[in-house]
């Protein structure tokens, strides 16, 4: 097997390579990566490890907000105290990634460049209004994460682009986040249904903003703009997140398969919605 | 394709070995440097019977490259006894008798190991949790967690 192994220590460096050799591969976490890898599935000339460009394992939180480098792993994000403050349910989302021993590999990166439909951190980052920072031949552009991902297994990159990090601003007070997955055990699966909310409330706890994501009920995860808008001008009473739970399963399209089938994933997306903007209401009421 | 040469730190020794770029550390491990303390197990990263520590954090060896290994240092079970004097999870291990075939105990002391440096009092649940990716299928766990939980205990214990 004729395959090399770049380390590349700046983003301009991993550009060029993977700019110049259309079939090298990025390689962050490798959690998807060589699993597919080693079932034939993928047959990279080159896999070129992002992890010793300093400014793709950072994270850093400014007065802007997060800046997550694309290939920080899972577990690193977990021990961040202020970003697990700021948004809960980003930290939620990547926690849920696998056992300890993938915590320690996986990225956020990997998970959104992946590009499955039931990846966990899409919705969070969606709702999180996440800009996705993109290095290429041409140099950089930014593009919004629920714009990333365009089909299973698919995103919007092109040749010589690689994803450096992950912009996600400072939330507005009284703003906070949550994410939720239905898996029919406690860890450790593929969710049949995940759903990410955000919102915010004024001083007399009416919602004044919101952001809804519902993942694996459909090629891509979803921002779902009916749903906020039942939320906002509301209290979240159970009128309003009704009509957001109804509004999330309208917007479903899901397949039916191992997992689950179309009826029941339109449904737990509903019941997810609900739950979702009831935990970021009451996150954003201490706030 | 010719070999990479990697420099690393296992086990706390200066280690040179030979890899394809492909590889795994986990055959690097097992092959090149001749530690098979090592288990392959599932080589997805479902199992756990090949956790090592690396640079500090869990990971799953199969799911490494072995030329990631340059520069860094690796733990596995080799590194785990202070010479003939068994760490106390493995002592615990056999009091217990938190093992039957063995293939996956390696994997489970090197997580266990990793728990208890991060957190040197867990709960039963935590420590549930942080093994949940190690996977037995002789002993149902149970003697398994008695064990990690009675070293955390006896070690706390000892250190008031």
């Amino acid at each position: 097997m004729n395959i090399r192994y770049e380390a590349p220590q700046t983003v301009d460096q991993a550009v060029r390579l993977i700019a110049s050799d259309p079939n090298a591969k990025i390689f962050a976490g490798g959690t998807d990566l060589l699993v597919q890898f080693r079932a034939g599935l993928r047959q990279p000339t080159a896999l070129v490890d992002v992890k010793r460009i300093p400014e793709l394992t950072r994270i850093t939180i400014d007065a802007e907000g997060l800046r997550l480098g694309a290939a920080a792993s899972a577990a690193e994000i977990g021990e961040h105290s202020e970003l697990k403050r700021l948004w809960p349910g980003l930290a939620e989302a990547v926690h849920l990634i696998g056992s300890t021993q993938i915590q320690g590999r996986a990225t956020v990166g990997g998970n959104l460049c992946n590009a499955s439909p039931a990846a966990d951190t899409t919705c969070a980052l969606i709702v999180n209004q996440a800009q996705c920072v993109i290095a290429g031949p041409r140099g950089e552009r930014i593009v919004a994460a629920e714009q990333f991902c365009t089909a299973p297994g698919k995103t919007m990159l092109e040749r010589g682009e690689l994803l450096v990090a992950i912009r996600v601003p400072r939330p507005a007070p009284r703003t906070a986040d949550a994410y939720l997955r239905l898996i029919p055990r406690t860890e450790m699966d593929i969710a049949v249904v995940g759903a990410g909310v955000s919102v915010t409330l004024d001083a007399s706890g009416v919602c004044t903003a919101a952001r809804v994501a519902v993942a694996a009920v459909a090629p891509t995860a979803l921002l779902v703009p009916d749903a906020a808008r039942a939320l906002i001008g509301t209290r979240l009473d159970e009128a309003a997140l009704g009509l957001a739970a109804e509004a999330s399963s309208a917007a479903a399209r899901p397949i039916s398969d191992k997992r689950g089938t179309m009826a029941y994933r339109r449904t737990i997306a509903g019941v997810l919605t609900k739950r979702c903007a009831t935990i970021a209401a009451q996150r954003a009421t201490e706030r | 394709m010719a070999k990479i040469h990697i420099e690393t730190t296992i086990n706390g020794e200066p280690t040179e070995f030979l890899c394809e770029p492909h590889e795994s550390l986990l055959t690097a491990l097992r092959n090149a440097v001749g530690l098979t303390g090592t288990k392959e197990g599932c080589t997805t990263g479902d199992c756990g019977a090949c956790s090592v520590i690396l640079d500090g954090r869990l990971v799953p060896a199969c799911l490494v490259l072995a030329p990631e290994a340059q520069g860094r240092t690796v733990v596995t079970i080799e590194g785990i006894a202070d010479g003939e004097q068994l760490h106390p999870l493995q002592q615990k291990f056999l009091e217990h008798a938190a093992l039957q075939c063995g293939i996956c105990t390696p994997g489970f002391i090197v997580a266990a190991k990793a728990l208890l440096d991060a957190n040197p009092n867990p709960t039963e649940e935590e420590t549930r949790y942080w093994l949940a990716g190690n996977l037995c299928r002789c002993t149902g766990y149970d003697k398994i967690i008695r064990a990690v939980l009675d070293t955390a205990a006896s070690r706390v214990s000892t250190r008031v």
